[in-house]
């Protein structure tokens, strides 16, 4: 199967190792992740505001992109783009009146006609459990906690699994042999950019957030966010800082714990 | 002769038909001050915005390149403004922030692609400004190849970016940094340290003017390269 990708900045930058994990080890399972030839930034973060369509303009010009090569259908690993793609293309859906105005100030772009699915690559691999198993060479043994953070369950409309009590991930991570690990923040928000100008939020909410997966007996944590994972891999030392009883954890992008089942080198980008 | 009817700063003229921006008002008896340059479609300096009778959009071109038409209604820009970052582009780092360093304002970008419709060079200016904002500086080189930095783009952002001074980096970053080196040059330059073509340039120096332009028509002349596609 081949499916159009839409990277998004981070993927092309920070979360480099992200998306070359994924484009390998979903290669492995026979998902080719084509990237789209055009795109630009998603959009983020979806706004909210009801009287301004201008910031939607990003995300449903990508959507006309996948539409003018003719496809129905785009994937995108980023949590955020996902949640930004798929909120602004569900508010089109339902606001016809919307959607015309902004095909009218996009006058050279062909009319956006609603059509394009956003599927998260979680949900590609959720049909493909037993393809995974196959594959795995080096089953994981490990404790692992996913961590989904909010972007992918909220709002409820367009969540991909369950939005109060999502099983997606963990079904990831026993398909590769690992064992899933609930705990009770794996919905909770990382602080997301309050990292820029409140670090002390962020600070808070690592804190707990790890605590809680380590005390449920977790090896490492999940996610599919490039904001979660620098929120909670990269402010740990900060965290100990504060909180010296505090003992950290490894955390993985989805992919790249792929990667580590299926045998796949690899060589991380950004340490 | 036909004629036809243009508006300049609001005021009607008749004008030959067939004449540039540029060229109509002059014809109308204003004369360029500002705002003109090599009067070729090179240099950039005669950005224009005009309107069409009966069409909602507003035009962005050059004024040497662009013939008017019976009933436009024109304006010349006599200038851009447009901040400049300063930066020695031996000590940049040169890595995916870097240009969204020098110019924060990239990432007030909502992908409206208004900059693109105003490009005289018709270059797809959203896409090199988001390649931009994602460290893509080699794209975002390749794709404002043939900006003349006009600077209507500018002008015309509701996120006020500077695009073209924004590819200018980006470009001197690829140059710098990326492009494969030009060998021959860097001999050639060795050559002229070592005073290689001194004596060729002291008795250039001593030449008449009439010696000068002999030896200008005889000198050897490199074959063509065929032409790419």
């Amino acid at each position: 199967m081949k499916i159009l990708y839409y990277p998004g900045c981070t993927l092309k930058t920070n979360a480099k190792d992200f998306e070359i994990a994924a484009i390998e080890s979903f290669k492995e399972i026979g998902v080719e992740l084509k990237e789209m030839e055009r795109w630009n930034c998603c959009g983020t973060v979806y706004s909210l505001a009801t009287d301004n369509l201008m910031y939607h303009l990003a995300a449903i010009r990508n959507l006309i992109r996948v539409q003018e090569k003719g496809e129905k259908k785009v994937t995108t690993l980023c949590s955020v783009c996902y949640n930004t793609l798929k909120q602004a293309n569900y508010m089109v859906r339902r606001e016809e009146d919307k959607l015309q105005k902004i095909n009218a100030f996009m006058d050279e772009e062909e009319d956006y006609k609603g059509e394009v699915e956003i599927i998260h690559p979680l949900e590609i691999l959720n049909e493909r459990i037993s393809e995974i198993k196959e594959k795995v060479k080096k089953p994981l043994n490990m404790k692992i906690a996913a961590y989904y953070g909010c972007l992918l369950l909220r709002p409820k409309e367009i969540a991909i699994d369950n939005f109060e009590k999502p099983s997606i991930m963990e079904n990831l991570i026993e398909a590769l042999g690992g064992t899933a690990v609930d705990f009770p923040y794996k919905n909770e928000c990382c602080g997301s950019y309050n990292v820029i100008d409140k670090e002390d939020v962020i600070v808070e909410r690592t804190y707990k957030i790890i605590s809680s997966a380590k005390k449920r007996g977790a090896d490492a944590i999940i996610t599919s966010c490039p904001l979660c994972y620098f929120n909670l891999s990269d402010m740990q030392e900060k965290v100990k800082k504060k909180y010296p009883e505090f003992s950290s954890l490894p955390i993985y992008y989805f992919s790249e714990l792929m990667t580590m089942a299926f045998g796949i080198k690899m060589v991380k980008v950004r340490e | 002769m036909k004629m036809v009817r243009v508006y300049i700063m609001g005021k009607e003229y008749k004008v030959p038909e067939g004449l540039t921006i540029m060229k109509a008002m002059e014809y109308a008896g204003y004369r360029y001050i500002r705002g003109s340059g090599c009067r070729a479609g090179f240099c950039g300096a005669c950005a224009t915005v005009y309107r069409k009778e009966g069409d909602y959009k507003l035009y962005a071109d050059l004024a040497c390149q662009t013939t008017v038409e019976d009933g436009m209604y024109l304006a010349q820009l006599p200038f851009v403004p447009a901040n400049k970052a300063t930066y020695s582009l031996k000590k940049l780092n040169a890595d995916d922030k870097v240009l969204v360093e020098h110019y924060p304002e990239l990432a007030r970008c909502v992908s409206c692609n208004t900059c693109t419709k105003a490009c005289p060079q018709e270059l797809e200016v959203m896409d090199y400004v988001q390649a931009s904002l994602r460290g893509d500086f080699e794209k975002a080189a390749h794709l404002s190849f043939d900006c003349i930095q006009c600077g209507l783009c500018a002008i015309r952002c509701p996120a006020e970016i500077p695009q073209y001074h924004v590819a200018q980096l980006a470009r001197r970053i690829y140059g710098r940094y990326v492009a494969p080196k030009a060998l021959h040059l860097e001999k050639r330059v060795e050559e002229i340290k070592q005073g290689k073509f001194d004596k060729e340039i002291e008795r250039l120096k001593k030449m008449s003017k009439e010696e000068i332009k002999k030896a200008y028509y005889a000198r050897d002349i490199e074959e063509e390269a065929p032409e790419e596609d």
